[in-house]
């Protein structure tokens, strides 16, 4: 059971955003930058298959050079191998050149399964996985909060609107994760030592025949805080609540017309 | 050509309000260059909800019934969409941002070899290229993005942010034969989890619980001011993260997204991945007994004072009004 794990390194969800001198990207002095938050659920996945069916998991990531720090922490989990596709420029995400770049890293590693985030936060997405899925005529499951994997077929449980689809797909396949899928664990201390002397393999991406930035498809033409909001009728109601919920609602039925 | 096709989403024989609000929007956006507007619609048995596209401003719908398309896969749409792509060739393709939609652009995208652009709030025309503003950084900023000259243009445009309205017409239905799509990925059951309860990421109306109801006991308070409004339970992560409801009603940025035209949150501070999900709804309501709750911040209206205090009297006051 071999298990590829795409991950994105993105800004800590914690980060206030500043917009960047352009004007048409973020401000990347002092961002703490971390493994994106649905990719941790598709690695422990991944680990979890490995550890009860054997066979290796290889995380993959396609970003600049601190994106290796998220691939330490990966092995320091215990994936087996990383590999980090070396590219210069941040960008808001191409979501379909990077996956044209991962399609290209992937297609001749062995891999019974391909786990992705189900989006990426930050680029907000969640294109990523499905185009790669189509890239490699693989089939998918996306929003996956629920994974049986068995001889050559996957059953996998997606959430919809109001409801769980239940389905059934042959391998190799490719999820994308939810969150409930499972509870990622920490690295340990001797697997963050291990990590340090596991290699990172290192692919440049012009040796996957994609001249960067040379064929977008995706172009940000500004990128911008979102315009403050007025301040908002706000009611005292500690002395009288009875009387400030019966403004409120006289305030959302006749001003807001909302209810 | 050029031109608009929307791919349309049923549930049952009913077309999904999002879809609805998809089509309204491309006639609108269309009406400039006077570009045709067309609509996909898959499924096994789903004529009869063809007849209602037109109304909207679709004036082709185009048709993949199949006994193979009776349960959604991504595979099987993806084939009917871009079976509709070659005969309409339009100019943008658009998807309601539901799960269904969020999870077909990017594979027919990818499948006719262009990128996407996902969960938009605000389209605009220049020429042939559709400028569309998203989210990113979870409602942090807004970026301004397009395809970057690639064609068709494929965007996804998030539920109850657009405006579904009626023009008036009807559309001519053209059949789409011979798909056999192949399709791995199948759905073998569609569970129902609802409860029959409304969904966040559907309801126009959401009250939302936090740390402050004190205990999963008072989601009951939560829930009648919620049928008081006809709205649906929504939640913060840290009572999910507590068992106190399940993580359904999660709204953030590891729960649902939403849009609502009138969010209520009680007990909730207003931590920014709870923002995240929840500031482009239209109205926002903060009920908090701690003024410097940062919820405050982007609330419309709000009512400092202990919830179990302010909630029973506002149900009582609601109910008045019907
Ligand atoms: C990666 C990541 C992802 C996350 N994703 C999400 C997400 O999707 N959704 C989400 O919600 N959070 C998310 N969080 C968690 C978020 O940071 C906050 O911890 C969480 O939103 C806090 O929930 P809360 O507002 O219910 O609780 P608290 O922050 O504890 O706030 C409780 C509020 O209730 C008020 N209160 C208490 N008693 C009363 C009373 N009697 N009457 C009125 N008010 C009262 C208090 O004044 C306080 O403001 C995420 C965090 C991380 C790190
Ligand atoms: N640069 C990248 N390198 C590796 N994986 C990525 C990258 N960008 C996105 N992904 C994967 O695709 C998923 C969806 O990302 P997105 O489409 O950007 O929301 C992520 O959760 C990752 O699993």
């Amino acid at each position: 059971m071999n298990c590829i794990v795409c991950v994105a390194s993105v800004p800590d969800t914690a980060t206030v955003i500043k917009i960047g001198a352009d004007g048409t990207s973020i401000d990347e002095t002092s961002i703490k930058w971390i493994i994106s938050p649905y990719d941790e659920y598709a690695l422990e996945e991944a680990l979890q298959l490995t550890e009860a069916k054997g066979g290796e998991v290889t995380v993959v990531t396609f970003g600049p050079a601190h994106a290796e720090a998220t691939l330490r922490e990966c092995l320091a989990r215990g994936a087996h191998q990383a590999v980090h596709i070396v590219n210069g420029a941040t960008s808001l995400g191409d979501s379909f050149t990077i996956a044209k770049v991962l399609a290209a890293a992937i297609k001749d590693r062995p891999h019974d399964l391909i786990l992705c985030g189900f989006k990426g936060v930050g680029t907000d997405n969640g294109q990523v996985g499905q185009m790669l899925a189509e890239l490699l005529d693989r089939p998918h499951v996306a929003n996956v909060t629920q994974l049986e994997v068995g001889e050559g077929s996957l059953t996998a449980g997606r959430e919809v609107e109001g409801g769980q689809e239940v389905v059934e797909s042959p391998l190799p396949a490719l999820v994308t994760c939810q969150k409930g899928l499972n509870e990622p664990r920490y690295a340990a201390l001797k697997g963050i030592m291990a990590a340090k002397r596991k290699p990172v393999e290192k692919v440049e991406v012009a040796s996957l025949g994609v001249e960067e930035g040379a064929d977008p498809f995706y172009a940000v033409r500004a990128v911008a805080l979102p315009p403050a909001k007025e301040a908002g009728t706000i009611i005292q109601g500690e002395d009288d609540p009875a009387g400030a919920a019966a403004q409120l609602v006289k305030l959302l039925r006749e001003g807001a017309k909302a209810i | 050509m050029a031109g608009i096709l929307v791919f349309v989403e049923r549930r049952d024989s009913e077309i999904r309000a999002a879809s609805l609000q998809a089509v309204s929007e491309a006639r609108r956006l269309a009406a400039g260059p006077g570009w045709p507007v067309a609509a996909v619609l898959a499924g096994d048995g789903v004529a009869g909800a063809a007849s209602s596209l037109g109304g909207y401003g679709a004036q082709k719908v185009y048709l993949a019934d199949d006994s193979n398309l009776k349960t959604y896969s991504a595979e099987g749409y993806a084939a009917a969409v871009v079976k509709a792509v070659e005969q309409a060739q339009p100019s943008a393709i658009f998807f309601a941002g539901t799960a269904m939609g969020r999870d077909l652009a990017p594979r027919v995208a990818a499948r006719i070899r262009v990128g996407a652009l996902a969960d938009v709030v605000e389209l605009t025309l220049e020429g042939e290229t559709l400028v569309a503003r998203r989210p990113v950084y979870s409602g942090k900023a807004l970026a301004t993005v397009d395809t970057a000259g690639k064609s068709p243009q494929v965007i996804s445009l998030r539920p109850n942010v657009f405006a579904a309205d009626e023009a008036g017409g009807s559309a001519e239905v053209v059949n789409l034969d011979g798909l056999s799509p192949t399709i791995r990925a199948v759905v073998k059951e569609l569970k129902d989890t609802g409860g029959g309860e409304l969904d966040v990421a559907e309801a126009d109306i959401i009250v939302s619980g936090g740390r402050g109801i004190k205990g999963p006991e008072n989601f009951a308070l939560i829930r009648e001011l919620a049928d008081a409004v006809g709205g649906a339970v929504g939640a913060s992560r840290a009572v999910v993260d507590a068992g106190w409801i399940e993580h359904k009603h999660q709204v953030g940025q590891t729960g649902k997204v939403v849009s609502p035209s009138l969010y209520i949150a009680a007990g909730i501070s207003g931590a920014i991945q709870h923002l995240a999900g929840m500031s482009s709804s239209k109205v926002i309501v903060a009920i908090n007994k701690d003024p410097d709750a940062p919820i405050f911040k982007v609330a419309d209206y709000g009512v400092v004072g202990d919830l179990f205090d302010v909630i029973p009297p506002m149900v009582e006051e609601i109910k008045k009004l019907s």
